[in-house]
């Protein structure tokens, strides 16, 4: 294992951000691998602390095949991190919208550049990423439509899901984005949690990337053989809304399976205590997506459904 | 006349209400001409907000020379604007990225498709923007190169001293200014000053601008001053230079905003204040006027520092 600084960045006021990457094997850009680049993905972070522990106990036994480079990237922005802040703490600019970056720009944009040089090139990338929308996912591959996205490939790190999206203009500054019209097979992993530890789901993610790399033939790890997935396109999905605004309480976790009818969630009245509205099942699914606060505002999306998927 | 255009239950004891202010000639003939002045998208751009009280009390004093009517919308963002916030609080979202919204997605986007719904139909939008905390700006115009031959004859009019025609942005696809640009309503981005501040006398430049601007279309009989004619970047070969900062620390400008710079000129000094040393001096890398200045002292490696109109002004 070899650590070196990727890029790095001075405040006025603390020490200098070096962002780092650590790689693994050597030869042929094989497979890089991104943390978090929000301040408040920590799931991700630990993620990729995991990865790294597991690849330097790999690398020891001669288990990463030869002419191969990993590079992992644990955090792109521990500055926010450690100020817990979702976006660069200076300018509430999110660096996950600045790729691929301008050496010249902005601060948040001089970061995508500096990190973008480093994992261009690759041949397959994987982001750990969380969604703008606070809440839990069912673990699943996510790809951009780029007309480059393999969805076979994703199928190969054994995550019960693949979710392929339309990018939207918003989505065109993401790593997962610029690395597909790059030429690298780019994947983001969720997870089912963002802002705490979910061991378990932890745990699934790294499987599933050592999972991935085994079968690219660049390491060599005896792993199960996890799941064929189930692909999906975002906007098929089925959106359960919440009517009314007021306390959240959710009754159905990402993964459940439910019927037409089943009580998911209601919504009390935050002063007087009564339930003032029953959110119910609209079709038979598996939840993928649930929302995660304890207040919700009306018309907001508290489920998102694979309708008549069974388990 | 006050009017609701968008209501949302909050969670708790409170809906969220973007109002706007109808201002109609006493008699109507049914065949007025509409004009919408919208600003409060970012919580932390205050400069419409005078310009929006100017307007409707210079109108309210002279009713009888409004030909036309006027909506204006002093705060689209108005959870934003309460909370020095320049997204929506708790959804940590840029409101001018969800134009043009959807009546089926979350609040954020709903509140853009009604804003949207309620604008269309106008004969011409005017978008108030500040700068963000950390730039100073003269009052100008932005607009995207398609949209310049649409725009520039009403921008002119706008009393401003700059317009600036810049490349699109793909981005700039999920701006109010730009839903609205694609649906037949011409909108112009007007921005200046710096955020959570308000520069009385750029609110008076732009509002005696607007005066003019609906005097030419038809909406507003009374006296208007002559309009200032503005610097128009696509015209006469003048570039936008930026200059960032290359170190990090503490900003101090030796030039001052919205007077002309000559190449070699010191803009300023990034300066070390743990150590007294300076870390960076920045000189002008060309001749021109310096229309954005950095305005918040703490930079970072990046930080815009000056934007400069090159050319004889």
């Amino acid at each position: 294992m070899h650590k070196d600084i990727v890029y790095s960045v001075k405040s006025p006021f603390r020490s200098e951000m070096n962002i780092l990457g650590y790689r693994f094997g050597k030869g042929e850009k094989s497979a890089c691998i991104v943390g978090p680049t929000r301040g408040n993905e920590v799931q991700q972070l630990y993620i990729c602390s995991q990865i790294i522990k597991t690849l330097s106990r790999l690398e020891k036994t001669g288990a990463i095949v030869n002419n191969n480079e990993i590079m992992v990237i644990p955090t792109v922005n521990q500055y926010s991190i450690n100020t817990e802040k979702r976006f660069w703490a200076m300018d509430n600019t999110d660096i996950n919208r600045m790729f691929p970056g301008d050496e010249e720009g902005e601060t948040t944009k001089r970061i995508a550049a500096g990190i973008f040089n480093a994992v261009k090139g690759f041949s397959y990338g994987i982001q750990f990423a969380s969604f703008h929308t606070p809440g839990d996912f069912i673990p699943h591959v996510r790809m951009m439509e780029t007309g480059y996205q393999n969805t076979s490939l994703a199928n190969l790190f054994g995550l019960p899901y693949v979710l392929t999206r339309k990018p939207q203009p918003i989505d065109t500054g993401t790593l997962n984005y610029n690395w597909q019209l790059n030429g690298t097979n780019a994947f983001s992993v969720y997870t089912s949690a963002t802002d705490y530890i979910d061991e378990k789901s932890a745990n699934q993610a790294v499987s599933s990337v050592l999972r991935f790399l085994t079968r690219m033939g660049i390491i060599k790890y005896n792993c199960h053989n996890g799941f064929i997935a189930t692909t999906l396109e975002e906007e098929l999905l089925m959106s359960i809304r919440a009517d009314v605004s007021g306390i959240y309480r959710r009754f159905k976790e990402p993964g459940e399976e439910v019927t037409f009818g089943d009580l998911l969630a209601e919504v009390v009245d935050p002063i007087e205590g009564e339930v003032k509205s029953q959110i119910i099942a609209p079709s038979d699914g598996i939840i993928f997506f649930a929302h995660g606060k304890p207040l919700v505002i009306e018309n907001c999306t508290v489920y998102k459904l694979i309708r008549r998927l069974h388990e | 006349m006050v009017k609701t255009v968008f209501s949302i239950d909050l969670p708790v004891l409170e809906n969220m209400c973007i109002l706007k202010n109808r201002l109609q000639p006493l008699d109507l003939t049914g065949n007025e001409r509409r004009v919408s002045i919208v600003t409060g998208i970012h919580g932390d751009e205050l400069e419409g907000q005078y310009i929006c009280y100017e307007i409707i009390r210079r109108i309210k004093e002279n009713m009888e020379h409004l030909c036309g009517i006027i909506d204006i919308y002093p705060s689209l963002n108005p959870l934003g604007m309460d909370s020095l916030t320049r997204g929506i609080p708790a959804f940590d979202l840029d409101l001018n990225r969800c134009f043009p919204g959807s009546k089926e997605g979350d609040m954020a986007e709903n509140a853009a498709a009604k804003i949207v719904e309620d604008i269309l139909g106008s004969h011409l939008c005017i978008d108030l923007h500040s700068s963000n905390i950390f730039l100073r700006e003269i009052p100008q115009v932005r607009m995207i190169e398609e949209n310049a031959s649409m725009l520039l004859p009403y921008a002119k009019l706008l009393n401003l001293d700059f317009v600036w025609v810049h490349p699109s942005a793909t981005v700039q696809n999920a701006t109010l200014a730009h839903a609205l640009n694609t649906n037949g309503v011409p909108t112009i981005a007007v921005e200046m000053g710096t955020g959570m501040r308000i520069t009385k006398q750029f609110g008076d430049q732009i509002t005696e601008g607007i005066f003019c601007l609906l005097k030419e279309i038809g909406m507003w009989s009374g006296d208007v001053i002559l309009p200032k004619t503005p610097i128009v970047s696509s015209e006469g070969h003048r570039d936008v230079t930026m200059v960032h900062a290359e170190a990090s620390g503490i900003f101090l400008p030796a030039v001052k905003h919205w007077n002309s710079i000559k190449k070699g000129d010191v803009i300023g000094d990034i300066v070390n204040t743990l150590t007294g040393e300076i870390e960076q001096h920045i000189i002008a890398p060309c001749d021109g006027m310096v229309f954005t200045l950095r305005e918040y002292p703490v930079v970072n490696s990046g930080s815009l520092i000056v934007r400069i109109l090159g050319g004889d002004l």
